[in-house]
């Protein structure tokens, strides 16, 4: 009873997956499969794949399938049985063709969002099965372009963007220096040993955004923060690595990252707004790593705007009166539940809040995250497709009068910019910082 | 003010010394950075702002004569002297004891000194071109791309991770061929690399092992530019045996990590971590930063493990100058403690820094934070001192003296003091 | 014919209840070994608490959303568990059969509300084929193992009807009965049926990982 896809699927072309596939033989498929099968294929992968009973009851969490008519492989489940059943059923025997697929539905078709776990009445981990694909796939040698060139940065720079020692530091002074023409008295404190709080950020933020540290450093000093930077690599948060599949990488940067707080003897990290980075210091590079939980502890942005509201250390000069709505990132509310603390703060600092529906654990991916936004403009018109029901959830909200989305994720602020530019919507998207920024009293 | 890094040199007279008011510094300037003080304990010095809106430094309460539109990154070198980036008009300098380098940079950062009166190197780029500058003098040779500057203990070499050929961006295959590589005091390994990371010297600065991958899945060490043979699931950073000059590196094998020596497996013990490790000065033991097991962590004494296993976290771990014993910095529940060999002691803080051994080996002190407040451990027994800021505590030569470096007082009277105590007669 | 019956009512029996619980001890035992061997960090992360939030919120109909999103499949799905597992035990001719085999014994259903929920058991399974060829998601994902483990699910109670309807044939039936239902039996530690043992299992892995390290629901 084995069907073909009602829809077949458009091939589409990735230097970085065609030129590594041409490298393969069965032989060294098989090999490299068997390998990773054995040393890491362990219980979950077992237990996952062995009891799924096949019933469907996944497919309606997975904004891809919604958005593609409940096209059937789109279903998590459908994913898995494409891309990792016939890898387990024929030990490693599979074509470099199918490969190719593989890592396609591994790397673009899954956010990794986890949602599903919450539609599944077993709680399969469908992300951790896409991730032992993936893992397979930069085994391989077989994983799209883009996201393959931000690993590379990572391992050669440890950060996501190719940012230079010297253009990093150069960046936070430049920052702090217009910061100053606000706030006359403000620090960016670079390498201050003792420090209570090791702010970090992600690669993105000196190269495109360089205004969130701005921002960053106008909160931390209003409120009167104990803070420093770090002037040597470690600064960075952020980890594809932990979506291409290396591990070994994962370990690397998250070593290097935990490392330099310690270094700097600073009691916990502070994180801007980025969902996937706190996925990776929250739960998945400490692990590799042998430790339980970070073993600095970690307080993303929004805990930490919550922490400055609630203790009075921040105040409100004026709320921010454009309507606004709230998209929960996958990665802070399903991987950190920090979806109440999020609407507390819009609550301090908004006059107007819309509702976007479904939300808080059950909302839905901003297609973005996993990486698949990472992989890049190949896959964009996929991944926009992909996400019609976003759409959808972002117009209802628009429609109740929202005008601005609060994303507090940055691959979030990616997806959802591309989403609302392919559907033509009428909202701009703002990070929580933005709005904490714009409605406090900054005299202090 | 001292200016020798000979320690026998500095003032080891039992007493207090008033070094200086921070109270009085608050008052003069408007803006004051966190103060950084000398490996003597003489000197105190920060970054401030003048009335004339320009930067300088205080040091002991007198001013730098060159005043600056930014500096930062103010440190001591080994010799007690201060030291620090300074920029006018967009160019960027180090200023070592007020006087400015006279070549001028698009950009200067990761300070580094040479022990004792050893040179003072930076990194720097102009152009474009990236280079090391030890005391004013740079590489001969410049990189499109430079990170991780290392130096020699003596300050005398010094080497980075460098690019050793162009790609294009995006170009992913190019970059798998192998585009890095080190440079030792400017000249190039004659091999690449994919990557290059963390870098030891020997202790004499002669040689250099790296940790290296060789393809996206093959890490190993590399001596002097040459790979071991064997290449490992991953690596962490190689040390030379000081004795010997063997090269050790964690290694991650089937079953877990250990340690390898010159490219093989050296312990038989396997570890679900094996972050650092450490030789003795004489060379004669290891020690390493494990996890035994998944969220215990203990240290490794030649392979054998301290009975006791923290759940949280163990860093700055350190030798005793005769390599029969180990201390480090270990939290267990949120509390931080020190632990050595095997032993925790019995106080709980919310920070500590690394321990610090005597000459002798027979003591050991250490700066640890409690809400707040600083205070010194001899010996797992808190000194009856109390501080709004400390430094590590400093043995004398002979052991015999602690030197203890603090800002103490109220908040409308702060100074920072210099202490000699006899070991004898601690304030316990 | 009598020899067969006598083979399937005793050794056979013995058999199959022997085969299901050390096959399941079996599963049960690898997954723990393999867990520890390649999965160690999943023991770290057990929540006791955590793990029962979760099963409690799966095993109580309509307490998921996706539950809640698929009312007559809930509906369903907690019938036919509920009667798979109280028919086969509950059964006055099971309990007579237990009661002279092993001595023990315990209340049983009337012949009435048993032969209900055996049907209610058959309807499901139809309803489940249902679904397996009309739900473009469900068919995709469908294998012929699915559909025989279904079948497999059915027979027992599809021949136990007839067999205590006395229809013609029935002592055939009863034969069919009895050996499907060893078979059944047997199946379950070495198909996905094996999910009745890995439910909680995963069910309150993720429920740990969810409250004690993501602070999140799960349903």
């Amino acid at each position: 009873m084995t069907h073909r896809p009602e829809q077949p699927y458009e091939i589409i072309s990735d230097i970085g997956v065609e030129k590594g596939a041409e490298k393969l033989t069965p032989e060294r498929i098989r090999e490299v499969i068997r390998r990773y099968l054995e040393e890491e294929g362990g219980a979950r992968l077992r237990v996952y794949a062995d009891t799924c009973v096949h019933c469907g009851l996944c497919s309606d969490a997975c904004h891809f399938f919604l958005s593609n008519d409940r096209e059937p492989r789109f279903s998590p489940a459908g994913k898995v049985k494409q891309a990792l059943l016939p890898i387990l059923r024929k030990k490693g025997d599979v074509s470099a063709d199918f490969i190719k697929r593989a890592t396609e539905i591994a790397f673009t078709e899954c956010n990794l969002c986890r949602r599903c776990v919450m539609y599944c009445p077993f709680g399969i981990d469908v992300a951790y099965l896409m991730l032992f694909v993936r893992r397979l796939s930069h085994k391989l040698g077989v994983v799209p372009q883009y996201i393959q060139d931000t690993a590379h940065s990572h391992a050669a720079t440890m950060n996501q963007m190719w940012v230079r020692e010297d253009e990093w530091i150069d960046t936070l002074h430049w920052q702090e220096e217009e910061a100053r023409e606000e706030i006359p008295n403000l620090r960016i404190p670079l390498e201050k040993e003792g420090a209570e709080i090791f702010y970090s950020v992600i690669g993105p933020e000196p190269k495109f955004r360089a205004q969130l540290i701005y921002q960053a450093a106008v909160i931390m000093n209003v409120a009167g923060q104990d803070w420093t930077m770090p002037a040597t690599p470690g600064w960075d948060n952020s980890d594809m690595c932990m979506y291409t599949g290396d591990e070994e990488m994962v370990a690397r940067l998250k070593k290097k990252h935990f490392e330099t707080a310690m270094r700097l003897k600073t009691k916990r990290i502070v994180m801007g707004e980025c969902g996937h980075a706190f996925r990776s210091v929250h739960d998945v590079g400490n692990r590799f790593l042998g430790w339980k939980m970070a073993p600095v502890p970690v307080t993303h942005a929004i805990e930490f705007y919550s922490e400055l509201f609630q203790s009075r250390k921040l105040r409100v000069k004026r709320k921010y009166d454009i309507p606004v709505t709230l998209h929960d990132p996958c990665n802070v509310v399903r991987g950190g539940g920090l979806h109440e603390l999020a609407r507390y703060v819009i609550h301090e600092t908004c006059s107007r809040f819309v509702e976007m529906h479904p939300n808080r654990e059950h909302n839905y991916c901003c297609g973005a995250g996993g990486g698949v936004i990472n992989c890049g403009p190949p896959y964009t018109h996929k991944r926009v497709v992909g996400s019609r029901v976003k759409a959808e959830q972002l117009a209802e909200a628009a429609a109740k009068g929202a005008r601005v989305v609060i994303a507090p994720c940055h691959n979030c602020h990616g997806g959802l910019e591309d989403i609302i530019k392919h559907y033509g919507l009428d909202l701009e998207v703002k990070f929580l910082g933005d709005i904490v920024y714009a409605s406090i009293d900054k005299e202090g | 003010m001292a200016t020798s890094g000979d320690m026998s040199h500095w003032d080891w007279n039992i007493g207090k010394k008033v070094i200086a008011d921070l109270h009085q510094w608050r008052k003069s300037f408007e803006w004051l950075e966190e103060p950084y003080v000398s490996p003597d304990g003489e000197t105190i010095a920060a970054v401030v702002r003048t009335k004339d809106g320009m930067f300088s430094v205080c040091v002991n309460g007198d001013l730098w004569e060159t005043r600056s539109d930014k500096i930062w990154s103010l440190r001591f070198s080994p010799d007690n002297r201060p030291a620090a980036f300074v920029s006018n008009q967009g160019l960027w300098t180090i200023a070592v004891g007020g006087r400015p380098w006279l070549n001028t940079y698009e950009f200067v950062w990761d300070l580094h000194f040479g022990e004792g009166g050893g040179p003072v190197i930076v990194a720097a780029v102009n152009k474009g071109r990236y280079v090391a500058v030890s005391d004013g003098v740079p590489w001969s040779q410049g990189y499109s791309f430079m990170t991780g500057l290392v130096v020699s203990d003596d300050g005398g070499h010094s080497a980075a991770v460098v690019q050793s050929a162009a790609f294009n961006p995006g170009d992913i295959f190019a970059f798998q061929k192998g585009c890095y590589t080190v440079a030792v005091d400017g000249r190039p390994w004659d091999r690449s690399f994919v990557n290059v990371w963390e870098m030891s010297f020997n202790p004499d600065g002669t040689r250099l092992a790296a940790e290296v991958r060789t393809t996206l899945y093959d890490y190993t060490i590399a001596v002097d530019g040459r790979p071991w043979d064997r290449s490992f699931s991953s690596v962490w950073q190689p040390k030379f045996n000081p004795a010997d000059g063997s090269v050790t590196a964690p290694v991650k094998v089937k079953g877990g990590w250990t340690l390898a020596r010159d490219g093989e497996v050296f312990w038989d013990q396997r570890f679900c971590q094996l972050l650092h490790h450490y030789h003795s000065p004489d060379g004669s033991a290891v020690a390493a930063i494990v996890a035994p097991e998944f969220a215990r962590w203990s240290v490794a004494v030649n392979g054998l493990l301290w009975p006791k296993t923290f759940n949280h976290l163990i860093t700055d771990l350190t030798f005793s100058p005769d390599g029969k014993h180990v201390a480090c910095a270990a939290r267990k529940d949120g509390r931080w403690t020190i632990a050595v060999d095997g032993l925790c002691w019995d106080l709980a803080f919310d920070m500590a820094w690394t321990p610090v051994f005597s000459p002798d080996s027979c003591h050991v002190a250490a700066k640890v934070e409690k809400a707040g407040r600083f205070f010194i451990l001899v010996d797992g027994r808190p000194l009856k001192l109390e501080f709004a800021g400390a430094w590590n505590p400093v043995f004398s030569p002979d052991g015999c003296k602690l030197m203890i470096r603090g800002i103490g007082g109220s908040e409308k009277e702060l100074s920072y003091c210099r202490y000699v105590f006899d070991m004898s007669g601690l304030p316990v | 014919m009598h020899a067969v019956f006598n083979f399937v009512r005793g050794p056979m029996a013995g058999i199959a209840f022997a085969v299901f619980i050390i096959g399941c001890l079996y599963q049960m035992a690898s997954m723990w070994r393999l867990a520890r061997k390649k999965d160690a960090v999943v023991f770290h992360y057990f929540s006791l608490f955590y793990a029962l939030r979760s099963i409690i919120h799966w095993m109580v109909p309509f307490a998921a959303l996706n539950m809640r999103r698929h009312p007559v499949m809930t509906g369903v799905t907690f019938v036919f568990h509920l009667c798979l597992f109280a028919v086969p035990f509950f059964l006055s001719s099971h309990a007579i059969l237990f009661k002279e085999s092993w001595d023990v014994s315990w209340a049983w259903l009337p012949d009435g509300i048993a032969d209900i929920m055996t049907l209610a058991v058959m309807g499901a399974c139809l309803f489940f084929l249902g679904r397996r060829i009309f739900l473009r998601e469900v068919r995709y994902l469908t294998t012929v193992s699915d559909v025989l483990i279904l079948f497999c699910v059915a027979l027992p109670f599809f021949s136990g009807f007839w067999a205590g309807q006395q229809w013609p044939g029935f002592p055939v039936m009863t034969l069919v009965h009895m050996i499907s239902g060893e078979i059944l039996l047997m199946l379950i530690p070495f198909t996905r049926l094996r999910h009745m043992l890995f439910f909680p299992v995963i069910r309150g892995y993720m429920g740990s990982e969810f409250g004690a390290v993501r602070r999140a629901r799960d349903w």
